[in-house]
């Protein structure tokens, strides 16, 4: 009785995630929002395309690339599980999946394979484009695409839980600005656009404790050529630390998740729903 | 079909504290399987408060409750696939359709299913009974505020619940509407279905009402039918009558005696006699008034003569 309940929970959240995948998709804003930020983002590498990395041979719009795809899934990952899970608790989402018998365990899974969809099919929809533009991108051929793969696949679960962690401490959806400040600042430290080795030491430091860097560094030993560990800390390419530091912060985000997620699911109720209602409200009135 | 015999609801010292602040003093009811209960109250009386404690989503400071037999503090995935809750929704699901929506939440009950209780209810049966077949297709997002809560209660009872919350269901409902909704309900209670409701509405709970409940300052100070409350608890009526062409109004709680008096004393002369029984907007009216600038003892007597 019991698995076959969880059983059906289960294909329900896959349901519930492929409907909300497609809506993402369907939806015009939504939709508008993706297709915008990709055409920039490629218009943008697109005149950077014949400039050459400093003191080598590389295209300095081919290492953005990579850069770019890492930053975008630790990005993704915080501001889409921090966004989505305040603004499904403000309007009452999360409390409809409460009051459904394994309605949480559905949602979770929703979340899960909507949110992982989207960042599989954003990184393409970058990813295949640039390779038209950018031969010089993932030179090993299927090896380089096996090393973009779990690069994705681990960088997704150091950030996706630790998005969903810092969401359940938020209860108002405008104050996930304040989570979106610091990594555009991480961002800005982290090597993404321009080579990390160009910045001071300290600085270099404070990058590599967060996850950015080390997924901007996982998916450029991926994608480009050997001659471009020059620029990099200590001229390498330093896998097993990447695997590592990722690991630890997914680690940290799946054992803080679940304590936060419960805490927060279990004040949800009618009246704390009314009373964020009331607030909004206040803020549109 | 009422069957008071086998208990839904069964609340007894129910005490609830936020720091310093008693919200409610010991609350006691019940409630019989197929029972259509209406909760009736100020706005602060604690009317939320002990819904959120049934429903599971609140813990209580002190009291036995028990809601289909199981202590909704502990309520797993089980109880509460047997329950249904209409919330005071907002806008979630925004980017949903109807049916889509309705469909996927059916999902996590068809392990429920039973002999007896086909779950879930098939959605386009459900969308009708709700009178939403037009708008099955529709964005959620793009209804109306009246459309929105009838969706809600369709979400509510999608699972069939033995037990069905309503929290102030017909909240922006227009009289047609309304209609529906109240025959909606009967159809419920016919199917054994217990419903606890909330409302501001008093013309609603007493069409709808088997039982009301009236909760002040964080006490039951009420219980019973519609007719019960109106004769027993205020149990004041109106007497108009005419002497020679003069008006004459009388409030008494003994009408009958009243009116006999009336007529021993100056016979064929009373004339255009009315006498009118106090609504339920009246007793309720009473009895809140009264609660709130008498004491504790007097509010237990008419506890006690409730009973």
């Amino acid at each position: 009785m019991t698995t076959n309940v969880k059983a059906s929970a289960l294909r329900a959240g896959v349901n519930r995630g492929l409907i909300e995948f497609r809506q993402s998709w369907t939806n015009v804003d939504d939709a508008l929002g993706q297709v915008i930020f990709m055409l920039l983002f490629l218009g943008t590498v697109f005149f950077m395309r014949n400039a050459q990395l400093p003191g080598t041979s590389v295209s300095l719009g081919a290492t953005t690339v990579p850069g770019i795809l890492g930053a975008g899934i630790v990005f993704n990952g915080l501001q889409g599980a921090a966004g989505y899970l305040t603004i499904d608790r403000e309007d009452g989402t999360l409390l409809r999946a409460k009051a459904t018998p394994n309605g949480m365990l559905g949602y979770l899974v929703g979340k899960i394979v909507s949110l992982s969809l989207g960042q599989v099919i954003s990184v393409l929809v970058v990813l295949i484009p640039c390779q038209f533009l950018f031969p010089a991108l993932a030179p090993d051929g299927v090896w380089s695409y096996l090393h973009f793969a779990w690069v994705l696949a681990i960088g997704m679960v150091a950030s996706m839980p630790i998005g969903a962690a810092i969401g359940s401490l938020i209860s108002n959806p405008r104050s996930v600005g304040l989570v979106v400040l610091p990594i555009m600042g991480l961002g800005a430290i982290s090597g993404i656009f321009y080579p990390i080795t160009a910045l001071p030491v300290w600085v270099q430091d404070i990058a590599q404790v967060f996850p950015m860097y080390w997924l901007g560094l996982g998916m450029r030993a991926a994608l480009l050529p050997d001659s471009a560990v020059a620029i990099e800390i200590a001229q390498s390419w330093r896998t097993l630390p990447t695997l590592g530091v990722l690991v630890a912060w997914s680690v940290l985000g799946l054992a803080l998740a679940p304590v936060l997620l419960r805490r927060m699911a279990r004040r949800e109720s009618g009246s704390s729903v009314a009373a964020r209602r009331e607030r909004a409200m206040q803020r549109v009135g | 079909m009422r069957d008071p015999g086998e208990v839904a609801v069964a609340v007894s010292g129910l005490r609830m504290r936020y720091g310093a602040n008693d919200v409610l003093h010991g609350v006691d009811f019940q409630a019989g399987r197929g029972e259509v209960v209406c909760l009736l109250g100020p706005n602060g009386a604690g009317k939320t408060t002990t819904i959120e404690i049934l429903e599971g989503f609140r813990m209580r400071s002190a009291g036995e409750v028990r809601v289909l037999g199981t202590d909704p503090a502990h309520g797993g995935e089980d109880w509460r696939a047997r329950l249904g809750v209409v919330l005071q929704s907002w806008r979630d699901h925004g980017k949903w359709r109807v049916r889509e929506l309705l469909a996927h939440l059916g999902r996590y009950y068809e392990p429920y299913s039973t002999e007896a209780v086909a779950r879930p209810w098939d959605p386009d049966e459900l969308i009708e009974a709700v009178g939403l077949t037009e708008h099955a297709g529709r964005k959620i997002k793009t209804l109306s505020g009246g459309q929105r809560r009838r969706l809600d209660v369709a979400i509510g009872i999608v699972g069939r619940p033995e037990l069905l919350f309503l929290d102030e269901p017909t909240a922006g409902f227009d009289p047609e509407a309304r209609r529906e909704f109240h025959d909606l309900v009967h159809r419920l209670a016919d199917d054994r279905t217990t419903v606890l409701l909330t409302t501001h509405d008093l013309d609603e709970a007493e069409k709808l009402a088997d039982r009301i409940l009236i909760l002040n300052g964080g006490r039951i100070i009420a219980d019973g039918s519609a007719d019960e409350l109106s004769r027993r608890i205020a149990g004041e009526a109106e007497v108009r009558w005419t002497v020679g062409g003069s008006r004459f109004v009388h409030s008494t709680t003994e009408a009958t005696k009243f009116v006999h008096e009336l007529f021993k004393q100056y016979g064929e002369a009373v004339g255009d006699l009315e006498v009118r029984r106090a609504s339920l907007e009246d007793t309720y009216m009473t009895l809140v008034r009264r609660a709130e600038t008498d004491g504790e003892t007097e509010l237990g007597l008419i506890e006690a003569g409730a009973r």
